[in-house]
């Protein structure tokens, strides 16, 4: 079989791409052999084919990638939950149901204020609580206190009877006092409601605080009783210090 | 512009094209978060279709979005008979052609569209072809002339070259996509080649961006 150009030029994609009968194949094969006009033609139409295959010929705009999925992300769905999803989902729910209704409860108290600072105010002195005045002084403070003034003029009673007389707690000791019975859970006084509960809480607060100024009590009679031997200390030295100057004289 | 590093190629691997559908089943189960997985390898070909169609780069990128975000939506109705390369790609010409016809986007079209299909294409250059060799395809200007020969072709004969020849799919999947049939096919594809290489030749000199066509005018 013979075939003329225009027939090849027909055949070029056909040829390429192998879906022709043997008897044109051949006979192409064989034009091509003689005519180089059809050959530029057929290298060309291969090489077209190929060079347009290349994954590499279209670039990207820059950051497509990202901005395609983000914008896929922005419009997908949440993620169905499996069963275990749901159970702790169900679960989460509940204890905000819960939590809600045990909030509004009249059995309990309000939410406690994280700070110490913001609790309401409440009564932190025991009445009962042993506490000291001095006259010419306007404030009660727990035994053992630096800043008692006039101490000669000392008189204990209760913090009750103190207040009662117009004595006001004094600063100092009442921040030593509140950082103690805070530490041991006083804390838990304003959650509790009843009277019975209230005594309950203050009774232990008493024995606390007492024991406090026991160990406070305690402390100052050591502080004096190093301050007197320092003293006792100095002056046997001073006085051996004499002795030698005069044994020397 | 950037390089992705991924492979465009379609599965012809059983394993591959078994582990894809596996794939899609569990994105169909809830596990949406895969479908990144699973486009990462057509990113470019699907930007690649929608350029190619709209000749515009960011009207190519918001199609590419679409056709993406759709074939999520629908990847319940992908047969797995079906390649899913060639099912994104379907949906992404789909998309710009609807986009273009919408925007009622009607630039001259070339010469070559007016003439009849029907007719045989006649080659114009005959000088002996030297090869583009594959290396030149790191050469921008190469692959800037390689895009803007396949650009100034008409729109049925860049359509049909685009789906066989840049995306490859088959002959019966480009007639389906485009809703014509295979022998419409073959005869614009067979034009669009002879055309392409008709461009072409006058690059292959060395100085690409010489040629006819980058100066406005055609070989035919």
């Amino acid at each position: 079989m013979v075939v003329t150009c225009e027939q090849v030029w027909r055949e070029v994609s056909n040829f390429l791409e192998g879906e022709i009968d043997s008897g044109m194949r051949a006979a192409i094969a064989e034009h091509l052999r003689g005519c180089k006009h059809c050959t530029a033609v057929v290298d060309g139409t291969r090489n077209v084919i190929q060079v347009y295959g290349d994954e590499r010929l279209f670039d990207v705009p820059l950051r497509y990638s990202q901005r395609l999925h983000r914008r896929l992300e922005a419009e997908m769905p949440r993620r169905r939950g499996t069963a275990l999803g749901w159970m702790v989902a169900f679960a989460g729910a509940a204890i905000l149901v819960l939590a809600f209704e045990v909030g509004n409860s009249s059995a309990f108290s309000p939410t406690e204020l994280r700070s110490a600072h913001a609790q309401p105010v409440r009564r932190p002195i025991p009445a009962k609580l042993a506490v000291v005045v001095t006259a010419g002084a306007k404030v009660f403070h727990l035994p053992g206190c630096d800043v008692i003034h006039n101490k000669g003029t000392e008189r204990t009673l209760t913090a009750e009877e103190a207040e009662r007389e117009g004595y006001v707690p004094c600063v100092r000791c009442l921040r030593k006092y509140v950082s103690i019975a805070m530490r041991n859970g006083v804390r838990r006084m304003g959650n509790l409601r009843s009277a019975e509960q209230m005594q309950q809480a203050q009774d232990v607060d008493h024995k606390l605080s007492m024991s406090f100024m026991d160990e406070d009590a305690e402390l100052g009679e050591q502080r004096i009783r190093y301050s007197k031997l320092r003293d006792r200390e100095a002056r046997q030295s001073d006085l051996a210090q004499a002795e030698q100057a005069a044994s020397e004289l | 512009m950037s390089s992705m590093p991924s492979s465009s190629a379609p599965l012809e691997n059983p394993a591959e094209r078994l582990a894809e559908e596996r794939l899609i089943q569990r994105i169909r189960d809830g596990e949406h978060e895969l479908f990144y997985e699973l486009i990462r390898p057509y990113e470019r070909r699907v930007y690649a279709a929608a350029f190619a169609i709209l000749r515009n780069e960011s009207e190519a990128e918001d199609v590419a979005q679409e056709a993406m975000l759709k074939a999520f939506k629908n990847l319940r109705q992908f047969r797995s008979e079906a390649r899913f390369s060639t099912w994104l790609i379907q949906i992404t010409v789909n998309e710009a052609r609807m986009r273009k016809r919408r925007e009622l986007v009607r630039k001259t079209e070339p010469i070559a569209e007016a003439a009849g299909e029907e007719g045989n294409y006649t080659p114009r250059e005959f000088a002996d072809w030297r090869e583009i060799p594959s290396e030149a395809l790191e050469r921008k200007e190469v692959r800037a002339a390689l895009i803007k020969a396949l650009a100034s072709l008409g729109e049925i004969y860049r359509e049909v070259f685009l789906l066989r020849d840049v995306e490859q799919l088959s002959i019966e999947e480009t007639a389906r996509t485009l809703g014509i049939s295979t022998a419409s096919v073959k005869t614009r594809l067979l034009r669009a080649r002879l055309m392409l290489r008709d461009l072409l030749s006058p690059g292959l000199t060395g100085n690409w961006s010489s040629m006819a066509f980058a100066r406005g005018s055609k070989p035919w």
